[in-house]
């Protein structure tokens, strides 16, 4: 079975080697700010220690306040995961740094959360609707959709 | 890692996919209504015909050919009436047409979305003449749960005329034979030669 990691000491590792990233340490998930999201990312992939090789999904959710944007990461070489989250408080035009460029399984989530909750990916190679088509307006999923 | 533009499909494409699907979705906002109110006007002819009209309606409504179509979930009920329990070959229907060229019954099984109801609606304008359509199950009928949803069509009449209503979610095998009877009994009633308006 694939082990969750402790989120305290994953939090703990993290600020040190991407100081200010970290916001909620402890819990189910580590959240960490929108801004560092990308070097978080590389981290957790790249150091030895966790090496998460996989990104099983991405989540997109609207909590009216801000949106959070959700990370399965798995380690098919260690066998442990993790969830990292991150929160995006700006309504109009929300954004985010694109994590296709380390995880090619991104590519598809991340349009897809662009095409039914709007947050747009920077640094998204194809960054364009996915289920519906172009010239679509709105973004259903958000709760004021309707 | 460098992302290679080539594999994603190009955006004057997408555009163009897109216009295609606001055209239809304007065009389609009314509902088409049975075959039976406004096919089959033609010329009146004063040849009376009927005896051959019984022969080609036996020879239609007994060799039914569905064309392979089924969007979504009720395809599985289609499947358990293909198959040995139900047997829907009693009816001269087992061949399921993967060419709509030679198909001449669709049986719309599933959930349509808007962008999928372009293809819908040129397999259905492939199909040659005479041709039916039977809307099975409830998002065949009317968009059945996801009718205010904002990306399924409310039903098929929007997009093709439609034979035969069958509610369910999804039927039985056996309220899709009892449909498929119906539209034998339908087809059963056309009067193809005589010119005259169906009964």
């Amino acid at each position: 079975m694939t082990q969750p990691l402790n989120t305290k000491e994953v939090a703990t590792k993290l600020s040190q080697k991407v100081p200010g990233s970290v916001v909620q340490p402890a819990g189910e998930a580590v959240l960490v700010d929108k801004a560092h999201i990308l070097g978080v990312a590389t981290y957790l992939k790249e150091a030895p220690e966790f090496d998460f090789d996989f990104l099983a999904d991405i989540t997109g959710a609207d909590y009216y306040d801000y949106f959070e944007v959700v990370y399965h990461l798995t380690s098919f070489n260690k066998n442990h995961r993790l969830i990292v989250k991150t929160r995006i408080s700006e309504r109009g035009n929300p954004t985010l740094d694109s994590v296709t460029g380390l995880w090619r399984g991104a590519d598809f989530q991340e349009r897809e959360i662009y095409d039914l909750m709007g947050i747009a990916f920077q640094g998204h190679p194809n960054l364009k609707r996915i289920f519906l088509w172009e010239g679509f307006v709105g973004y259903p999923l958000r709760k004021e959709y309707l | 890692m460098a992302v290679e533009k080539e594999v994603y499909s190009s955006d004057k494409l997408d555009e163009a996919e897109g216009a295609a699907i606001e055209a239809l979705r304007t065009a389609s906002q009314k509902v088409i209504g049975d075959p039976d109110q406004w096919l089959g006007e033609l010329p009146a002819g004063n040849i009376f015909l009927t005896t051959l009209d019984i022969a080609l309606d036996w020879a239609r409504r007994s060799s039914l050919w569905p064309v392979a179509a089924f969007p979504a979930c009720c395809a599985m009920e289609f499947m358990s009436t293909s198959a040995s329990r139900f047997d829907i070959s009693r009816f001269g229907m087992e061949v399921i047409r993967p060419s709509p060229r030679q198909a001449d019954l669709m049986i719309t099984a599933g959930t349509l979305t808007w962008k999928m109801a372009p293809q819908i609606k040129r397999i259905y304008d492939q199909m040659a003449e005479p041709r039916w359509v039977i809307a099975m199950g409830a998002c065949g009928v009317s968009g059945g749960t996801f009718a205010q949803s904002y990306s399924v069509v409310p039903g098929y009449n929007h997009i093709v005329p439609v034979d035969v209503y069958i509610p369910g979610c999804p039927p039985r095998p056996e309220a899709l034979l009892y449909g498929i009877q119906m539209l034998q009994k339908k087809i059963a009633k056309e009067r193809n030669l005589s010119g005259s308006k169906k009964e």
